[in-house]
């Protein structure tokens, strides 16, 4: 069954969330990389604060046009690795009460744990699947830093909607990223002839 | 044609246009799996991405990759006029959106917005005797690139020789670490001798075989079938959600090594392998995947 989420979430509705659920996401919500991430835990910025409480953080670079008029628009705009925050994840999840994040590939043991103590889960998308998911983008409400950090590293808070996701690592301590690298390791150990 | 305009379409159709082999082997991967899984959905996605980015003629992925061009040219004629062109194309392709600016200066942290930097794009220049003009494009994701390895035979740690028993076990180490990361499922290239650059070199180049194309010597073609069926035993999956199909093949070469080094190099192409060719013959140009 898949389930409906609109930003921004409150803390017990994520609390419900488990490995394993797919959801609908729509709402605003707001890209974060590298950059981004470094000067959120460094310099705490409150330019953004207003946008990420409640709301869900995605790892992505996108490909965006500016139109005529000056609006933009989101051409392609999969998801990014997300291991490259895990040093800044779980901080960034309680100074700035983010209720999710989106991003491909799963994370670590620091984030997980930010993850239970603050009350946020890992989204993953289908990296790679750029066009479909920039067709769940429909609008950007604005962008920060770009001229600072470039398209692919700034701020570009959005609106989605219906956005494909799963989650991959909930708010009780699971991460489906755990399961399988045991189960894979096992199967690896054999062929390998290392156990 | 003007040759940048030529080369704007190249990269077009590599951002916006998946080979025809790849997308079949994404179809069976997805008929492969069972309905109601996450790695059944994945691929539903992906392959509706695939179909939509066609169409719109937008990027599969937004990640339009390192940009890597192998250019084969008479004698005679200057690398120069490629390099020119090479360039402007890249910068006309970023302005349309083909491609998203990925030249990154490493010292300032500086995005140089155009897609045109120090080595990138990256030409590999190779004069020929033919009449021809062969421009080969690979567009290679950022993500895929960081799962990556080189190993340095033996690897004590995996009981990995010197001999293809060794060449195994890095492989399905490699695979293993890489688990979902480099969007799986991966096309995997393995090079075995050289040295530190050729190795890479080696795997890289190989990445212009189609998918399910073997080594023309038997004994490598068997050994790339057993990769390819070992890798897929590891139920890591499209994006490491658990699947059937971790790789959707594995390529294999070889060149001589120096007595004391054995090293083997493994390129990790993300399931959006995205290459394309153009021909110049008699002034007329021609597309390939």
């Amino acid at each position: 069954m898949t389930i409906k989420l609109k930003t921004p979430i409150s803390e017990e509705e994520i609390r419900k969330l488990k490995v394993g659920d797919e959801v609908l996401l729509s709402g605003i919500i707001v890209t974060a990389r590298d950059q981004a991430h470094k000067l959120m835990v460094e310099k705490k910025p409150d330019f953004i604060r207003p946008y990420l409480e409640g709301s869900v953080i995605y790892h992505c670079g996108p490909v965006v046009r500016r139109e005529p008029d000056g609006s933009w628009t989101f051409v392609s705009a999969g998801p990014t690795t997300s291991i490259r925050e895990e040093p800044y994840q779980a901080d960034v999840i309680c100074e700035y009460r983010v209720r999710g994040v989106i991003g491909k590939g799963g994370m670590g043991k620091k984030t997980l744990e930010g993850l239970k103590k603050c009350g946020a889960v890992y989204f993953h998308a289908v990296g790679g699947a750029g066009t479909l998911i920039a067709n769940s983008v429909k609008r950007v409400v604005d962008v920060f830093m770009l001229e600072e950090f470039g398209t692919p590293e700034a701020f570009w808070v959005i609106e989605v909607e219906d956005l494909p996701l799963v989650v991959t690592m909930d708010s009780h301590g699971k991460s489906m990223h755990e399961e399988v690298l045991e189960k894979s390791r096992e199967k690896f150990l054999e062929l390998a002839g290392l156990k | 044609m003007e040759l940048k305009d030529a080369l704007v379409e190249l990269l077009r159709r590599a951002a916006t246009d998946l080979p025809p082999d790849v997308e079949k082997a994404l179809r069976e991967a997805y008929e492969r799996e069972e309905d109601g899984t996450p790695a059944k959905a994945v691929f539903r996605t992906i392959l509706e991405n695939v179909r939509l980015a066609r169409e719109k003629s937008t990027p599969i992925c937004q990640d339009t990759g390192s940009i890597i061009f192998y250019v084969d040219f008479p004698v005679g004629e200057k690398e120069e006029v490629y390099r020119k062109a090479i360039n402007a194309a890249a910068e006309e392709a970023t302005k349309k959106q083909y491609l998203r600016p990925n030249a990154v200066n490493p010292i300032t942290g500086k995005n140089s917005g155009n897609n045109v930097g120090i080595n990138h794009p990256f030409i590999h220049f190779h004069q020929w005797d033919k009449d021809e003009v062969r421009i080969r494009l690979l567009l290679k994701g950022g993500g895929s690139e960081n799962v990556g390895a080189q190993y340095k035979l033996p690897a004590p740690e995996l009981k990995a020789g010197r001999d293809l028993e060794g060449v195994r076990k890095v492989v399905l180490d490699a695979v293993f670490k890489a688990q979902g990361k480099g969007c799986a499922p991966g096309t995997i290239a393995v090079a075995i001798g050289g040295d530190r650059v050729t190795s890479y070199m080696l795997s890289k180049e190989m990445l212009f075989r189609k998918i399910g194309e073997r080594h023309p010597e038997p004994e490598i073609a068997e050994f790339e079938r057993r990769l390819y069926n070992e890798l897929n035993q590891l139920g890591i999956g499209p994006m490491g959600f658990g699947g059937k199909t971790t790789v959707l093949d594995v390529f294999v070469d070889y060149q001589h090594r120096h007595p004391a080094t054995f090293f083997v190099a493994i390129t990790y192409n993300c399931w959006a392998f995205r290459r394309k060719t153009l021909y110049i013959r008699n002034g007329e140009v021609s597309y390939d995947d």
